[in-house]
């Protein structure tokens, strides 16, 4: 079977993981219009090479980032997403300043 | 025709009859430059030839007629969707392809054998109950049915309560059928070719070329073309093919794997399919069985088979007919399904003017394309778009207003 290495468990089996999808950068949905956020919802780059997509590990519900090529599905590298994140992005804060200004 | 079929018989030379047209130099010009030569893009060359005088067509393709996912889908045609746009939409192609072996003076071995999908479980009892009331207001034929129906329907299907999974009940589509994919392909092209339209195989679109916010040409391997208008019908490349044209669709491709067992005598008439084991299953008229499931669960542009996925894919089947533990696998392959958010096509008009969009065919492309040949042809030769194809726009993914297909497509086809 085919292997994908987890950062944090290293090489498992491709069975253990689930695919969740292109990695984009977010729009701030507070300020971004509707259209582009149908844009980023809806419209992937379904790029054919190599891309970098979001990966998790099922049974430790690990999220990290996998640079895969789409038309040989070799695997170049895998790296936690604290690489590309240097701060937490908090949704649920967002949502509560919102309600409070309603 | 008995006549004429022993005048044949008695001949001492039987010359090779040429179905479509020889390959020669592309002209300058067309009125239409169609990228696809699969089933969507010959029928719509027919559509236009045939019904709306427009023959000035090249259908470019840089493999060979009906080599993509024409070749590679497993020929079901059924119109029991959920969506009343969805079922008025196939409803229509599923009536046009009960004449099309007439229309073409050409067999494409169209049976009407139903379809039965299977429910084991109480959700999928109410989503089928649902299914069916939308289908019957829509004269389409679909009913729930007991555990002693489909008995009757389908005597070898495993359907004691022991299964792991066991039958609750079933949605009967009476008009679900079966055609041959390569003679559709090859009635479409024939009859096209007979009116005037160029097929060019091994011609592959390297660009298109736009001209303030108008398709006017395409780039291929053998050269330019200018043009009217441009029909991007290529399933399973759409996102590429529609980056030429500077345009992104929602769209994610990924690989369907599928096989066909070694043939039996016929032992099962209607198609029949699981989504809850992920799994779908028919006879052809050879006697083999024909086994498909869900996509790949990654994206991939690639026809590679997977070990897991086949497995996965015998261990459904078993689940439902365990008669096929003895069989061999004959043949196995995979097609590219361009995936759409919510299972349903795009169709029509896109950013660029006089560019179309034929795309996001997923799972479900081969039995719209009769339909989608005409509607479409409808809109490029009028500049209208038919309101059977009015809620697949493009558009519809900017106004959140998505024809939501999943349930019925999942795993059904």
């Amino acid at each position: 079977m085919k292997q994908l290495c987890c950062p944090l468990n290293g090489l498992r089996n491709i069975s253990e993981f689930i695919y969740g999808g292109e990695y984009h950068d977010v729009p701030d949905y507070r300020s971004c219009s509707p259209r582009d956020w149908s844009e980023y919802v809806f419209f992937p780059e379904n790029k054919a090479g190599w891309v970098i997509e979001w990966w998790c590990h099922l049974p430790t519900s690990y999220w990290f980032l996998v640079e895969r090529n789409t038309v040989t599905d070799e695997i170049r590298r895998s790296f936690p997403s604290s690489d590309l994140y240097q701060e937490r992005v908090d949704f649920s804060r967002a949502q509560t300043r919102e309600k409070q200004s309603e | 025709m008995p006549f004429g079929l022993l005048k044949y018989g008695l001949r001492k030379h039987y010359p090779a009859q040429h179905q479509f047209t020889p390959s020669k130099e592309l002209k300058k010009h067309y009125d239409v430059v169609i990228i696809g030569a699969g089933g969507h893009g010959t029928s719509i060359a027919y559509n236009l030839a045939k019904y709306h005088g427009i023959s000035d067509i090249a259908i470019i393709d840089k493999g060979y007629l009906g080599g993509g996912n024409t070749a590679r889908n497993t020929a079901v045609i059924r119109s029991n969707y959920l969506t009343a746009e969805g079922v008025a939409f196939y409803r229509e192609s599923v009536r046009l392809y009960q004449g099309l072996s007439n229309e073409f003076d050409f067999n494409i071995m169209m049976e009407n054998r139903g379809q039965l999908t299977l429910a084991h479980s109480d959700a999928a009892i109410r989503s089928f109950r649902w299914r069916a009331e939308v289908n019957q207001h829509l004269g389409v034929r679909s009913e729930l049915v007991d555990r002693n129906t489909i008995r009757e329907l389908v005597p070898n299907l495993r359907i004691s309560e022991d299964a792991r999974y066991p039958v609750l009940a079933g949605l009967w589509h009476k008009d679900g059928a079966t055609a041959r994919h390569d003679a559709v392909v090859w009635g479409y092209a024939r009859g096209a070719c007979q009116r005037g339209v160029e097929l060019h195989q091994l011609t592959e679109a390297q660009g298109i070329e736009i001209e303030q916010g108008q398709a006017v040409g395409v780039q291929t391997n053998r050269g330019r073309i200018s043009c009217g208008a441009v029909v991007q019908a290529v399933a399973g490349a759409s996102s590429n093919v529609a980056k030429m044209a500077g345009l992104q669709l929602p769209i994610q491709s990924f690989p369907l794997q599928a096989m066909v067992t070694q043939p039996y005598k016929p032992l099962l008439d209607p198609h029949v399919s699981s989504p809850h084991v992920h799994v779908y299953v028919h006879q052809t008229s050879r006697g083999e069985f024909v086994i498909g499931g869900g996509s790949d669960p990654y994206p991939l542009y690639h026809t590679r088979a997977t070990l897991d996925q086949k497995e996965k894919l015998a261990g459904s089947v078993l689940e439902l007919f365990p008669f096929l533990a003895q069989a061999r696998v004959l043949r196995q392959w995979a097609g590219t399904t361009d995936m759409t958010p919510d299972y349903s096509p795009i169709m029509g008009l896109s950013a660029v003017k006089n560019y179309f969009l034929d795309a996001g065919w997923g799972t479900w492309g081969f039995k719209a394309t009769p339909i989608c040949g005409k509607t479409m042809a409808e809109l490029i030769a009028t500049g209208r778009v038919p309101e059977l194809i009015k809620p697949f726009s493009l558009e519809r993914f900017y106004r959140f207003e998505q024809v939501n297909e999943a349930g019925a497509t999942a795993a059904s086809h």
